[in-house]
């Protein structure tokens, strides 16, 4: 049991890819490149909470889930969970700890072995781990995850194949897998992205009980919308840092940054009446590599000062308080 | 005044193994203004792409297709090819869903866009850079870019390149399918912003397919609600969001998140109904919360309610009814 | 007054969607051509399999004079030594298979091995299995085999095993290539965050997914490895005490029976040979066909839908 209760502490991780040389970059000893995935990233996340990534494609939303559960290896930083450090882990260190921390992944036609069953599926995990004991407590444990998925009665799906099932019952089936072993924490990458619009809320609503049970949730996703309807806490991501997080309520509500700001006046809104004014950032994120000096965002800011081309700005305390941060020198 | 374009009636039937059909569009009529924007709503299946290939002609051999496509008043869906083949492109374009990785990858952007001046014998030589040069600028590529690869484009520039490419030969009518689904949220806003201005300044009547609520709600003036390939709602946005009268899109903006707002969406249950059977009834009648007797057994036609607004509901039919 | 909503549990009956466990009966079977290659393959087998029994004449003996020209009791005539040439087939068809077979399987376990290793390690693994390969793959055949004959003598179990390690590189090649592709499905990812071993990864995610490709590898490898059989038999690097259709070809080059004008001791083992190699082609080719994803191709294409007449269901709304 940790001391401060925290399920998952992340400290200024870095994650980065060398680019790859190619055979003249390797013969002329052109100096190695890196992408910057992660650069410089912590936050925490408490049990019972679903902290919301946000961000734009590039920013190192899924590098940093990843990195969490140890599938990707990163340069620096540290990975805390339930108290211990895991940053250095070995394999075999962490096979144990794979049971409390589980992943579900963006595409529910890829995410399951065309040649399992749902019973085969769900039941896997807990072959792998060897838990559950009889085949008779095996199968008692795969039932009661299909039902808590939602998926009931549960015997009308035990011996389907995913080919058999919708979009949004094979994303089930996907999270049944994980919760079977009883995890404590979930990485969700783009949960719902690639259902259908009318299935998206009941999937993320099973997210959503899952957590009052307790589980631990770190979703990944470039909606903006869903982030704000469903998530606790919400930090946004640009170009490998978080420039702001804080409470759902009040990064949507009073955001800090400017990006966020931007971000936020270019989202549709659903009522036709809500047209707002929206500040349309010019060209795209630079790419990784060539990281702009001082603050990462300035060459885009709307609201740019010659100092912030020189100073880097870290998380700090902002708008309303109560965890709410923001790393932009004029923010209030 | 006649619209420009004017679906009637379309079908779309797919041939399956074993003798059976898909009956992937059922009877989806339509009229598009000059200049009007028209949303074409729905989810996976619904039949919203299949109904735009097949009123420019682009299905393949196992499709049949029923119904007239007029534009300006004449059918040019009655001769085939023969007769939609003259209008493709001059009239009537389109940005296809995920255009932007469709580019020809060994062929710079400037030549794809010469060839479509060169294929349909606008331009050649020198008039058609020009032009090329013209079209790269509307749709915000800067000129020199236009001698490079696909590949050294981002997303956004490649959709904007796809775009160019719609516009060679200045159509009328512009349909667009899905053009922001796998862009980021700032690149979807410079890129509906693009729509925005391309079609007020060149005057089109765009038709945009897409399954996201809110860009619809964003940028066009009309729309129309497909599920299980009939449209079943269909009006002026404003009216749909607010006043809708068909359960599907009352709960369809009610299961998509909005940025501000109290509720929390709500999912619908079940799943669209298989379009390789007869239907009986209303076709969303097992997923409806105001379902009735009468929506089991008889299928609602669209009627049109007031105005424009159009919808497929025998709940319409009830007098005094309480929403 | 509602009528019940479906549970978001309720499955949508989709379409019976053909398992992966039928797809290679079903390759063959959607093809004629594959269909025709198999039954040849079929007959081909039995013939050879049941040669001791089925075979109309003793494979010693001598039924008539040398060359012996095709008669009713000797539908192909007699070879060099008298022998009824229908017996020969069967017998140096059994040979034939019998190394075409054995080399394959050699050449799969092999092949099968290094092209998963690489394909699922990469990294050092994959680079050291490859450059392996590579060296393998520019050994000549012949004289490989010219040099086995010499050291250790001509014999089947030579043959083989020369064959087989000739052959296992292409095998390694393809099936390395899936392995890789696979790998990177999300469903294997899946399961290695779940903690499973490579063991359990293998055998229960990526194994099944190549299986498929590795049947229709082996049988054109098959078909590869009988044609390198015929090849160094006729050159006389074969096995001498056994009767093979590719030792057929040699003896009646040897035994003039070209100017002697007896075709029928050379054409029917060559044009055995080449039956078997075109089957086993037709049905490995089928079975690689429904394997490959297919190019969404032919979805826009124009011309060609079809008109029907106006259907007038629809609403008074216009």
């Amino acid at each position: 049991m940790s001391s401060n209760g925290r399920l998952l502490e992340v400290e200024d991780l870095v994650v980065h890819y060398p680019v790859p040389r190619g055979l003249v970059g390797t013969v002329s000893r052109r100096p190695r490149q890196l992408v910057r995935a992660v650069d410089g990233v912590s936050f925490s996340l408490a049990r019972g909470e679903l902290l919301a990534l946000v961000g734009e494609s590039g920013c190192g939303k899924t590098t940093t889930a990843q990195t969490v559960l140890r599938l990707v290896e990163p340069a620096a930083g540290r990975i805390t969970f339930d108290g211990r450090d895991i940053t250095s882990a070995t394999n075999r260190a962490m096979r144990p700890l794979r049971r409390r921390m589980q992943i579900i992944y963006q595409d529910p036609y890829e995410s399951l072995d065309p040649r399992l069953t749902v019973r085969g599926t769900v039941e896997e995990p807990l072959l792998i781990h060897r838990e559950g004991g009889s085949k008779e407590q095996r199968a008692e444990l795969v039932r009661d995850a299909l039902v808590r998925v939602e998926l009931t009665p549960p015997e009308l799906f035990l011996g389907r194949y995913p080919h058999e099932l919708s979009g949004g019952q094979r994303q089930r089936v996907a999270i049944a897998a994980s919760i079977v072993l009883g995890p404590e924490l979930l990485v969700a990458d783009e949960p719902v992205s690639m259902l259908d619009v009318s299935v998206r809320a009941g999937v993320l609503a099973l997210l959503d009980r899952l957590r009052e049970g307790g589980l631990g949730v770190l979703m990944i996703t470039h909606d903006l919308s869903t982030a704000a309807r469903f998530a606790d806490r919400i930090a946004v991501m640009y170009l490998g840092r978080i420039v702001e997080q804080g409470p759902a309520s009040a990064v949507v509500g009073d955001p800090q940054h400017p990006y966020t700001k931007a971000l936020l006046s270019v989202v549709p809104r659903r009522d036709p009446r809500d047209r707002t004014k929206p500040q349309i950032l010019t060209g795209e994120a630079p790419d990784a590599v060539r990281i702009p000096p001082g603050c990462r965002f300035h060459p885009r800011c709307p609201i740019a000062i010659a100092e912030c081309r020189e100073i880097d700005p870290a998380l700090e305390p902002a708008g309303s308080g109560q965890g709410h941060e923001a790393a932009c020198i004029l923010a209030g | 005044m006649s619209a420009l374009l004017e679906l009637e009636d379309l079908h779309v039937w797919f041939d399956l193994e074993g003798g059976r059909e898909l009956h992937a569009v059922q009877g989806v009529s339509l009229a598009l203004e000059s200049g009007q924007r028209l949303g074409l709503v729905g989810e996976s299946g619904c039949g919203k792409t299949t109904t735009v290939l097949g009123l420019l002609g682009l299905l393949p051999p196992s499709a049949s297709v029923s119904g007239r496509v007029l534009l300006n008043g004449r059918d040019i869906l009655a001769g085939g090819e023969e007769t939609i083949r003259p209008h493709r492109w001059t009239d009537l374009a389109i940005v296809f869903q995920g255009a932007m990785n469709a580019l020809n990858p060994v062929q710079t952007v400037s030549a794809q866009i010469v060839e479509a001046l060169e294929v349909h014998g606008l331009a050649s030589g020198r008039a058609a850079r020009t032009r090329v040069s013209e079209l790269l600028e509307a749709v915000g590529i800067p000129r020199d870019r236009g001698e490079r690869f696909p590949h050294e484009f981002s997303g956004g520039m490649r959709q904007r390149a796809a775009m160019a490419m719609a516009l060679a030969c200045n159509p009328s009518v512009l349909v667009t399918d899905e053009p922001t689904t796998a862009l980021d949220v700032m690149v979807q806003a410079q890129i509906l912003q693009l729509l925005d201005s391309l079609c007020r300044d060149f005057g089109l009547a765009l038709l945009l397919v897409t399954h996201d609520l809110p860009v619809v709600a964003q940028l066009c003036d009309r729309a129309a609600v497909m599920y299980a390939g009939e449209i079943v709602e269909r009006g002026p946005v404003d009216g749909l969001f607010h006043e809708p009268r068909h359960p599907y899109t009352r709960l369809l903006f009610a299961a998509t998140p909005d940025l501000h707002g109290n509720g929390t969406p709500v999912s619908i249950p079940g799943a669209p109904p298989r379009l390789d059977r007869p239907l009986a009834g209303c076709p969303f009648q097992p997923r409806c919360d105001r379902a009735f007797a009468r929506c089991v057994d008889e299928r609602p036609l669209l009627r049109t309610l007031d105005g424009e607004r159009a919808a497929a509901c025998h709940l319409n039919d009830l007098v005094a009814v309480r929403r | 007054m509602s009528v019940a909503v479906r549970e978001p549990g309720a499955v949508i009956e989709s379409e019976p969607v053909r398992s992966r466990r039928g797809l290679v009966w079903q390759a063959v079977r959607r093809r004629p051509s594959a269909v025709v290659g198999a039954v040849l393959l079929l007959l081909v087998l039995l013939g050879a399999v049941l040669a001791p029994v089925l075979a109309p004449y003793g494979l010693h003996e001598q039924a008539g004079p040398v060359f012996g020209h095709p008669s009713w009791s000797h539908p192909l005539g007699l070879d060099d030594g008298g022998i009824d040439i229908v017996t020969l087939l069967m017998w140096g068809a059994r040979t034939s298979l019998v190394v075409g077979f054995a080399a394959t399987f050699v050449s799969m376990v092999i092949g099968g091995a290094v092209g998963v290793a690489a394909g699922y390690f990469g990294g050092k693994v994959d680079t050291v299995l490859m450059r392996i390969t590579d060296y393998f793959l520019v050994i000549p055949d012949v004289p490989l085999m010219i040099v086995v004959a010499a050291i250790w003598g001509p014999s089947l179990f030579h043959i083989v095993i020369v064959i087989g390690i000739l052959l296992w590189t292409s095998t390694a090649r393809v099936i390395r290539a899936q392995v890789k592709s696979v790998r990177e499905r999300v469903y294997v990812k899946r399961a290695r965050a779940l903690g499973a071993g490579h063991a359990r990864i293998v055998f229960r995610h990526v194994l099944p997914q190549v299986a498929p490709l590795l049947i229709a590898n082996t049988v054109l490898t098959i078909a590869v490895a009988i044609f390198d059989e015929t090849a160094l038999s006729f050159l006389g690097l074969g096995d001498p005490s056994r009767i093979s259709l590719g030792k057929m070809i040699e003896n009646a080059f040897q035994r003039a029976a070209i100017s002697t004008g007896a075709w029928w001791a050379i054409i029917p083992p060559g044009a055995l040979v080449a039956v078997i190699i075109l089957s086993c082609s037709l049905v490995g080719g089928a079975i690689e066909d429904v394997l490959n994803p297919r190019l969404r191709v032919a979805h826009l294409s124009a011309r060609s839908f079809r008109l029907r007449p106006l259907v007038g269901r629809s609403a008074d709304a216009l």
